[in-house]
């Protein structure tokens, strides 16, 4: 059902884990789908320098988590914010047609971890 | 690596007596049993035969077994065949609100073709409530449809209180007998029932085959039209070498179900017992003890059923999420929510259904898998510690 890629990622899950003192965290989805995730980054001189994940979901939830850490790192914040969820399904060999949205969720997480670091940014000036 | 086959609930191996039994229907017994001569005849006596042994089986004669495709097609057999034949006297059906899609979907399209259909509720344990049961019942109801034990949680439904209260407002009653069947007693007299749905691969038998056993005077429309077999009741050439097989399971399973039973109810205490005593935030769905000897059904707090049989898989062992009918939908499953859980809860929930070739030491095997598979989801799922989902 899943892509060999796929299984490589939830299998063997990229940057688990919180960042302590993240500069922004993103909560997306909620545990009635089946799906939650959240994303913590680590921003430096406007670039991406640490992306981790901490998620509750299936298979395709966990990988695409994985997968959007690898691509998001070393990304300036524009770039970050063009990644989409076909992005992150494309890069991981495809996703179940069934997944694609509920799963899929990586992208929107890195999206409101970006939005919740240049809040508080806004904050602090 | 090692392979553990725990979804029994799903499919079991077809017995190796079972294919021998079946083995010469294809090549040298190969006849139609609606044909004259002795090919013919020897296609005959193999499927009587195969009548009587599921017939005894379950205390029925022999005229009263239908062969079928398997539990689906009995399922709507019993449910169109009554609803489509009775339908002068009433137009209303009722069933559970756990039944098998077979049953519910077969009603809901009875729905639509001008049926009424009510849905009595269970509790938390997945029991019929009586009560409401009770109430349903009207003067133009002409069918209910409760299953003998769940797929899925693997309750025991009270069918023969359900036959007392059929039999008083002359209500045909039909349980779907798929899962019971091998694994508790099944016996269409002390269940009280007028129709009940058999599957042949749920016990060590081929796919592709099963029956419906009707009882006697009981009003039923053929749904496949064509040449006068079974009774005239379902069209279409017998699957002869499917029906031996059928048969020869069913016999099989007979002699061996005192011990089977036994055999499985140990495995599954234990694998509750060890599971509940090594790994914390975990519940039991269904009945504790009113149960079938197979099913296990764990709902583990702050993960997600899915990516716990993946890695499970990866380890050799093969269970399920729920009934493998709906595990490539993403709805929480319809048992579960009836039962009262959250969706966040169910969508923890695992199904280990057990066999009676699994052992001890697989048990054992599973439970310290689960502990390794539970913690490492755990570690990485945002909400364990944080909340609690119960």
């Amino acid at each position: 059902m899943y892509s060999e890629k796929v299984m490589d990622h939830f299998s063997n899950p990229r940057n688990v884990g919180e960042i302590e003192n993240a500069d922004g965290v993103g909560e997306v989805g909620n545990p009635t789908c089946g799906d939650m995730m959240n994303i913590y980054i680590k921003v430096e001189d406007n670039i991406l320098t640490d992306v981790k994940f901490k998620t509750f979901g299936c298979g395709a939830a966990i990988a695409t988590s994985s997968m959007i850490t690898e691509m998001a790192v070393g990304k300036t914040l524009e770039e970050a914010l063009d990644i989409t969820r076909n992005d992150v399904a494309e890069e991981l060999g495809g996703l179940p047609q069934v997944k694609m949205h509920c799963s899929n969720l990586a992208a929107d997480g890195l999206r409101a971890a970006i939005e919740d670091y240049r809040n508080k940014q806004n904050i602090k000036k | 690596m090692k392979q553990i086959y725990m979804d029994h609930g799903a499919t079991t191996p077809v017995d190796p007596l079972v294919v021998d039994a079946m083995l010469p229907y294809f090549t040298e017994k190969f006849g139609n049993a609606s044909s004259l001569h002795s090919f013919g005849q020897e296609a005959t006596s193999a499927l009587e035969q195969s009548r009587q042994q599921v017939a005894a089986s379950i205390g029925a004669k022999p005229e009263e077994i239908i062969f079928t495709s398997g539990g689906t097609e009995s399922n709507n057999l019993a449910v169109k065949g009554v609803a489509y034949r009775n339908s002068d006297k009433g137009k209303h059906i009722i069933t559970s609100t756990i039944e098998h899609p077979a049953i519910l979907n077969t009603c809901a399209y009875l729905e639509k073709e001008g049926f009424e259909v009510t849905y009595v509720a269970v509790d938390s344990d997945g029991i019929i409530d009586m009560d409401e049961l009770k109430k349903a019942t009207r003067d133009d109801t002409i069918l209910i449809s409760v299953m003998h034990a769940n797929n899925e949680i693997g309750t025991i439904q009270p069918i023969s209180d359900i036959s007392k209260l059929a039999k008083e407002k002359s209500i045909y009653l039909h349980t779907d007998a798929v899962q019971s069947l091998g694994k508790i007693s099944v016996n269409v007299d002390e269940l009280g029932v007028d129709l009940l749905s058999l599957s042949s691969h749920k016990i060590h038998g081929p796919k592709g085959v099963g029956a419906l056993y009707v009882r006697k005077g009981t009003l039923l429309q053929a749904l496949a039209h064509g040449g006068s077999h079974e009774h005239r009741m379902r069209a279409g050439t017998e699957n002869i070498s499917g029906i031996a097989g059928f048969a020869k399971a069913v016999a099989l399973a007979d002699e061996r179900l005192v011990d089977d039973a036994k055999h499985m109810t140990q495995l599954r205490d234990s694998l509750i017992g060890k599971v509940m005593d090594s790994i914390d935030d975990v519940e039991l769905s269904g009945h504790p003890t009113n149960r079938l000897p197979n099913n296990v059904n764990l709902r583990f707090s702050f993960i997600e059923g899915e990516s716990m049989l993946l890695f499970l898989d990866m380890k050799g062992i093969a269970i399920s999420t729920g009934s493998a009918c709906s595990s490539k939908s993403l709805e929480p499953s319809h048992v579960l929510t009836a039962i009262g859980l959250r969706p966040e809860d169910s969508h923890g929930s695992l199904r280990i259904t057990l066999g009676k070739d699994n052992t001890h030491e697989e048990v054992d095997y599973v439970v310290d898998a689960l502990v390794e598979v539970v913690g490492r989801l755990r570690a990485m799922s945002p909400i364990a510690g944080k909340m609690s989902l119960k």
